[in-house]
């Protein structure tokens, strides 16, 4: 018996020992998640030639906010701004609604040809036409140019469309809906008044995955769009970056060089105003992953 | 959670033909609005996903725009001779999968391993701080992600490059290193998806019986053989699924990001499959050539998906279909 006693101690300190690594593994891996971001920030509200210095490390040096004031004041940033504000809205709108349209009817065991049209659907995930005809489609409807380009071709993802579907067919219980139908409810008004309500968790769940992808979309837009006035603020990001970077080739010319301060300047804060809005969205979702929806994504 | 599975029209099995046939009719005609509700979506499908693998055709034809693809004259197997026969065939194919074999041996086992890790932290504020912490760098765009790698790889400025003159070392331009590229894409890859990636493990986690723990705790095992004998032989399923569809996408690489890191000085190893399939296809208008390259990337992905699939169903007993 002491024997024993003596063995479960020794594996409580070995375990002990475990768990202190764990801690400080996950503390370093925290610090290099961070700190790219904390540097952006510091050099969004740093004087530019402290940072063209090197002296910004972690903290802001020479804080002044003159770089937010400046990308304000940019009629492009303001306006790709609202363009972006605008497609993401919209598009994610378009996503929820027909991600329902396709999930509700699909989840319904009582549907005749379900298992046909969900193989036909899944194929997609597979195998596709490729970029080259999907573009040529888009092009032939005359949507070039205009903010359909790049929300309808994308309208549902059959990722979320199979997460949802998975979340309907868990959550929803049949006894409910059999009731419900023999009371003479019909389908839509069973899935507006009944399902709806008990699936909140997974259409913010799928909002927030469309939400991002319109906000941080960067191929679509160039693909699709010629015009500057369509352009969403990724690819003004883009621009400004690609700017800073010929200016600082030739930082001899002194013509150069003060427009090479004024794009430096508005770089960080523009980085950070173009990520911001998902940042800040994120913690409010976050509480709605606890029920490890992610699941039943992997087998539909 | 899930429930039994019966439904009334199962029940009918035993029922003569004719009786289900008019079952199966009234059942189509009392959902008619659930098939409304599908209008739109079938339309999508069929518009966005099948007429563009219809339209693949163009690979072998000699696409005029003016007379539309089905009036253009076939030239069968053309474009696809054309580029096996191009200098950058073999480079494009090499750099391709290289990118993807890199990140299955390092980006793929590490939110395995962070997932396993986590799970064993007990206290909750920690945990939640860790995952919110690893999930945020998912939610940035590829933009955002590249002006990140060129600020802390900065030769005058970036943290990086002032390590190595620290440590004694020449400053190094990564982005404009030939060799550089494809650790810089993989290790920024690692950055912003290991976090999010680990949500699906986590998840797995989540549903291991907790009696088997307090089995092997019964029986003095130490928490590292917990995690050998018990938490990765159960989520081994979750693993080889995500395995299947990464190596069935061997040849996908999202174009933005190696669009967006590619320039002159590093084109040798950032010349890849996808990116030279928009820059032909939509910025220079060679829709048939550029339709047989992503045609012959997809045949590669497909073959390869079901062979994965395949092994895995007879190795694992895990597969996707």
């Amino acid at each position: 018996m002491p024997k024993k006693q003596k063995r479960k101690t020794t594996h409580i300190n070995n375990d002990t020992i475990l768990v202190a690594c764990i801690h400080m593994l996950l503390i370093i891996v925290c610090i290099i998640m961070i700190y790219p971001l904390v540097i952006v920030l510091s050099n969004s509200v740093s004087d530019p030639i402290a940072i063209l210095e090197g002296k910004v490390k972690f903290l802001p040096v020479g804080f002044n906010m003159e770089s937010y004031r400046k990308v304000f004041a940019n009629k492009d940033i303001s306006h790709s701004f609202i363009n972006s504000f605008r497609y993401t809205l919209v598009g994610s709108l378009l996503n929820v609604v027909m991600t329902i349209l396709a999930a509700y009817p699909l989840s319904r065991k009582d549907l005749v040809g379900r298992n046909t049209l969900m193989m036909l659907i899944t194929f997609t995930m597979f195998f596709s036409g490729g970029m080259i005809p999907t573009f040529l489609v888009v092009r032939s409807l005359g949507m070039m140019n205009t903010m359909w380009a790049i929300i309808v071709p994308g309208v549902i993802s059959t990722y979320n469309l199979i997460i949802t579907r998975t979340f309907f067919q868990n959550n929803i219980p049949s006894e409910l809906q059999d009731a419900a139908l023999i009371d003479g409810c019909s389908n839509t008004k069973f899935l507006l008044q009944v399902v709806l309500p008990l699936s909140t968790t997974i259409i913010v769940i799928i909002a927030m995955f469309y939400a991002v992808g319109h906000w941080n979309a960067y191929f679509g837009p160039i693909m699709y769009f010629s015009r500057k006035a369509n352009y969403p603020l990724q690819v003004i990001l883009r621009d400004i970056l690609m700017s800073a970077q010929s200016a600082d080739m030739a930082t001899s010319d002194t013509v150069l060089s003060t427009r090479f301060f004024e794009i430096e300047r508005i770089k960080y804060a523009t980085i950070v105003i173009a990520s911001l809005p998902m940042i800040i969205i994120y913690p409010f979702v976050m509480k709605y992953f606890e029920k490890g929806v992610m699941m039943g994504a992997i087998k539909g | 959670m899930k429930r039994s599975n019966t439904h009334p029209m199962d029940r009918c099995q035993y029922l003569p033909h004719s009786f289900l046939k008019r079952q199966k009719i009234r059942s189509i005609i009392r959902n008619f609005d659930l098939y409304l509700m599908l209008v739109p979506v079938l339309a999508f499908y069929i518009i966005f996903k099948y007429i563009p693998m219809y339209g693949v055709q163009i690979a072998f034809r000699d696409y005029n725009p003016g007379i539309g693809f089905l009036k253009s004259p076939w030239v069968g197997m053309y474009h696809f001779k054309r580029f096996f026969s191009s200098f950058r065939f073999t480079r494009m194919v090499i750099n391709t999968i290289m990118i993807n074999v890199y990140q299955i041996i390092f980006q793929f086992p590490l939110p395995i391993f962070f997932a396993i890790i986590v799970n064993e932290v007990r206290k909750k504020y920690f945990k939640a701080f860790v995952l919110n912490i690893t999930y945020m760098p998912h939610f940035l765009s590829t933009v955002v992600l590249v002006a990140l790698i060129s600020t802390v790889t900065n030769p005058e400025y970036g943290i990086i490059n002032h390590l190595i003159a620290v440590l004694g070392g020449e400053p190094i331009r990564f982005l404009e290193e030939v060799n550089w590229f494809k650790p810089i894409y993989i290790i920024s890859g690692i950055w912003q998806n290991m976090g999010w990636s680990s949500l699906i493990y986590l998840g797995a986690l989540a549903g291991i019986d907790p009696s088997l723990y307090e089995a092997a705790q019964v029986d003095g095992a130490s928490k590292l053989q917990q995690i050998f004998r018990i938490t990765i032989p159960c989520i081994i399923p979750t693993i080889m699924i995500m395995l299947i569809l990464k190596i069935g996408g061997i040849m996908d690489l999202g174009v933005d990001k190696v669009l967006l890191m590619q320039n002159d000085l590093n084109i040798a190893s950032s010349d890849v499959i996808p990116v030279y399939v928009y820059l032909t296809g939509v910025r220079d208008g060679n829709y048939d050539y550029a339709t047989a390259i992503g045609l012959f990337n997809n045949i590669i992905n497909f073959v390869l998906l079901l062979g994965a699939n395949r092994i895995s169903r007879k190795l694992f007993d895990s597969s996707l279909w």
